[in-house]
């Protein structure tokens, strides 16, 4: 009896420790995105004599169909025109800085020149790396490394994400029938809200009275799946938006934002979703693409492009590149032709923005 | 010989179950077409100095978080809240030596106190809840885990200071650190200098268990709750002294990385470690030893699925999937070992009463 017990408990904790591990979750999703990747994977078979990049994704990695999947678009534009080649390292869940250490190491020891981290986990990974290598040039996506080292060869590709949200923010108060406009957003960060400020401000230069619907799928930091990794916690909050009669939601969570075009596609005509980071309009399904308003374009694709040449180049800026909406770094995108009516008023808010007589307001 | 058996059977729980691990681990990769070849040579390379260092460093904490959920298991409470509480713990030691109110070692003195305290308390609710209302302590920590993470993103969001986009605890002060201690040549980097917790916890916890009334008590209600009770042991009392000491051990998971490497509670802190202590302490069965094998086999694990990904190209996800394939080997070699040991125990017994009777037979 003791013994059945024992190794009920012994199982019980087997599967506990599957779940954890599973945690990266999402299997199908990341399985379905890594095997449409796979097919194009540029680093297998790129062999040119450019730049050779190594890029290091947060857990998740390619096949979000956002935020890594622009990096990843980034490196195979310097595959196709400076010749580059490339190696793609992926993080595994719940690591320590030592970890991500290890992983930035391991492509400077395997001759990537430069290596980029994806997403602002990698900051003092990076900021204590640099240093050991100083002939490998480090970035980091969204990062805040230089805060924490100042070395030569270290640089934060910073992106005015609250300018870009602002304008898909003024897109959604005017195409909202109901003066209800929602947001998802996968954490709340300040990187995150961001996102948010800046597309409330937006709405609201447009109707002063748009009532806006804000959700976080977790308040918990540390849970990086749960934000991010999480399409079933996103199609839930957005359902209920719908339900109050909310009929624009945009949303800056990452892999979690398929969830958001699910519930939208399933809604009536006329309620909207809104991308992030990639023109998700491409990537998405048939039935979703006629629910998918625009998309919120922070181009990290371009900031992965331009450091790679800029180090091929050897005129390398620092030790902050800052993307905003005059260098195109951020923006919006038009795929559909939903916005086509309302085009010009949304670019006046834009040269509004570029010439600095609208200040957007930024969470931090 | 009879020793000999013995010890033979104990070892080869682990060997059974890593073999078992190995070739279901290397079925698997080959039916996913990956490189089988590159997978063996990366897991097989020696580790460099640094990551040697990286190894030990990861260990400890592994050690420490399995020990914490042993505690609990010797006494039949399945505590899954370590993550929770070594979180919190975590938390409440970063930020009361960021503040500084006391200067130099009291400082890290106290903030280690702290941790232990706030773990022991954490747990201490779910050990309430069990003795006082009968409430599953798998339920309570499983819930306070949850109550965890927002308590600790609050309190950051409301008292930590931002370093670009993320929130942190103020840094510790210099004087309250302690600095890393470098036992392997050649390594850039040391071992955290409270890594040594985990051997004094190791040894403590080997010693009250074997030789203390506590240890005795402890094992014996484990083992079942109607005998200890009838020796005069006092059970409830027992399941809340032992969640207690679990979650006291469970605050120390995150010290040796606080004090010689993040220096501060932020981005740098690792999830996580609570629910792999289960696994830890599941391959280490319990005990004290057997542990640091169930630690030193998961670091290895993690440090080399770094380098699998950059040099072989192998998803890290791999790495996990080796992990459960482990635990899952371990829970069935152990029931394939115990029945065999129950069957040549009976086959003994057996030979010996047909010996014993045949001997009356002839006399």
């Amino acid at each position: 009896m003791r013994k059945l017990r024992n190794i009920g408990l012994m199982m019980a904790a087997g599967t506990l420790v599957l779940t954890a591990c599973g945690g990266s979750g999402s299997s199908d999703d990341t399985a379905s995105g890594d095997a449409s990747a796979a097919s194009n994977d540029v680093c297998k078979t790129a062999d040119g004599d450019g730049p050779k990049i190594g890029l290091a994704y947060d857990v998740g990695g390619r096949g979000d169909k956002s935020f890594n999947d622009s990096a990843y678009a980034g490196i195979e534009k310097a595959v196709d025109e400076l010749d580059a080649t490339c190696s793609e390292a992926e993080a595994q869940p719940n690591e320590s800085d030592t970890e991500r250490e290890e992983r930035l190491r391991a492509l400077a020891d395997a001759g990537f020149n430069p290596v980029i981290g994806v997403g602002f986990s990698y900051s003092p990974a990076a900021a204590a790396v640099a240093k050991d290598y100083p002939d490998t040039y480090f970035a980091v996506v969204d990062g805040y490394a230089t805060a924490l080292a100042q070395d030569s060869n270290l640089i934060d590709l910073s992106f005015a994400a609250n300018q870009g949200s602002y304008l898909v923010g003024v897109a959604a108060a005017l195409k909202s029938e109901s003066g209800k406009i929602g947001f998802i957003g996968g954490n709340n960060g300040n990187l995150i809200r961001n996102f948010e400020v800046g597309y409330v401000a937006g709405a609201k230069a447009v109707d002063p009275k748009i009532d806006v619907d804000v959700q976080y799928l977790t308040r918990d930091q540390n849970d990086g799946e749960t934000a991010f990794a999480n399409p079933a916690g996103a199609k839930t909050a957005a359902e209920g938006m719908i339900e109050k009669g909310v009929d624009v939601i945009f949303h800056a969570a990452g892999k979690s934002g398929n969830g958001l075009f699910e519930a939208v596609a399933d809604a009536p005509e006329g309620v909207w979703a809104i991308g992030v980071d990639s023109d998700q309009y491409l990537s998405a399904s048939a039935d979703e693409q006629s629910h998918i308003l625009t998309s919120m374009l922070k181009r990290v694709d371009t900031g992965v492009f331009d450091f790679s040449k800029s180090v091929a180049d050897g005129n390398v800026d620092g030790p902050v590149v800052t993307y905003d909406l005059s260098d195109d770094g951020v923006g919006y995108s038009t795929s559909g032709g939903f916005l086509d009516d309302v085009k010009d008023e949304i670019d006046g808010y834009a040269d509004k923005i570029k010439s600095g007589d609208v200040k957007v307001p930024s969470a931090s | 010989m009879d020793l000999l058996r013995r010890v033979a059977l104990s070892l080869a729980t682990p060997v059974l179950a890593l073999v078992a691990a190995a070739l279901v681990t290397t079925a698997l990769l080959a039916l996913v077409g990956e490189d089988v070849g590159g997978f063996w040579s990366v897991m097989s390379t020696p580790p460099n100095a640094r990551q040697q260092v990286n190894i030990i460093n990861a260990g400890s904490a592994l050690y420490l978080s399995g020990v914490a959920a042993a505690i609990g298991f010797r006494m039949n409470l399945f505590n899954i809240g370590v993550e929770g509480q070594y979180g919190l713990a975590a938390f409440m030691a970063a930020w009361f030596a960021g503040g500084g109110l006391v200067s130099g070692p009291l400082n890290t003195v106290l903030a280690v106190l702290i941790a232990m305290v706030t773990g022991a308390l954490w747990a201490g609710i779910a050990g309430v809840l069990k003795v006082t209302r009968g409430v599953s302590e798998v339920i309570g920590t499983i819930m306070l885990n949850a109550i965890s993470g927002l308590l600790v993103s609050y309190l950051l969001a409301k008292y930590g200071t931002n370093i670009g986009v993320s929130q942190t605890t103020t840094p510790m002060p210099e004087s309250s650190r302690i600095p890393e201690v470098g036992i392997i040549p050649g390594a850039s980097s040391g071992i955290d200098g409270l890594a040594f917790l985990a051997v004094v916890v190791g040894v403590a916890y080997w010693v009250v268990l074997t030789y203390t009334r506590f240890g005795f008590s402890l094992r014996a209600a484990g083992a079942s709750e109607t005998a200890a009770a009838a020796a005069g042991i006092d059970v409830r009392r027992m399941a809340l002294v032992a969640m207690l000491a679990s979650g006291a051990i469970a605050g120390l998971i995150a010290m040796p990385s606080l004090f010689s490497d993040t220096f501060a509670y932020g981005t740098g802190f690792q999830p996580g470690l609570g629910f792999t202590g289960i696994a830890v302490a599941l391959l280490g069965r319990n005990h004290p030893g057997g542990i640091v094998f169930g630690a030193a086999i998961f670091a290895y694990l993690v440090d080399r699925g770094t380098q699998l990904n950059v040099l072989a190209g192998i998803s890290p996800e791999i790495v996990s999937v080796t992990q459960g394939i482990i635990v899952l080997s371990v829970v069935v070699a152990y029931a394939i070992v115990q029945r065999y040991r129950t069957r040549s125990e009976q086959a003994s017994v057996a030979r010996r009463s047909s010996a014993t009777s045949a001997k009356e037979v002839l006399a």
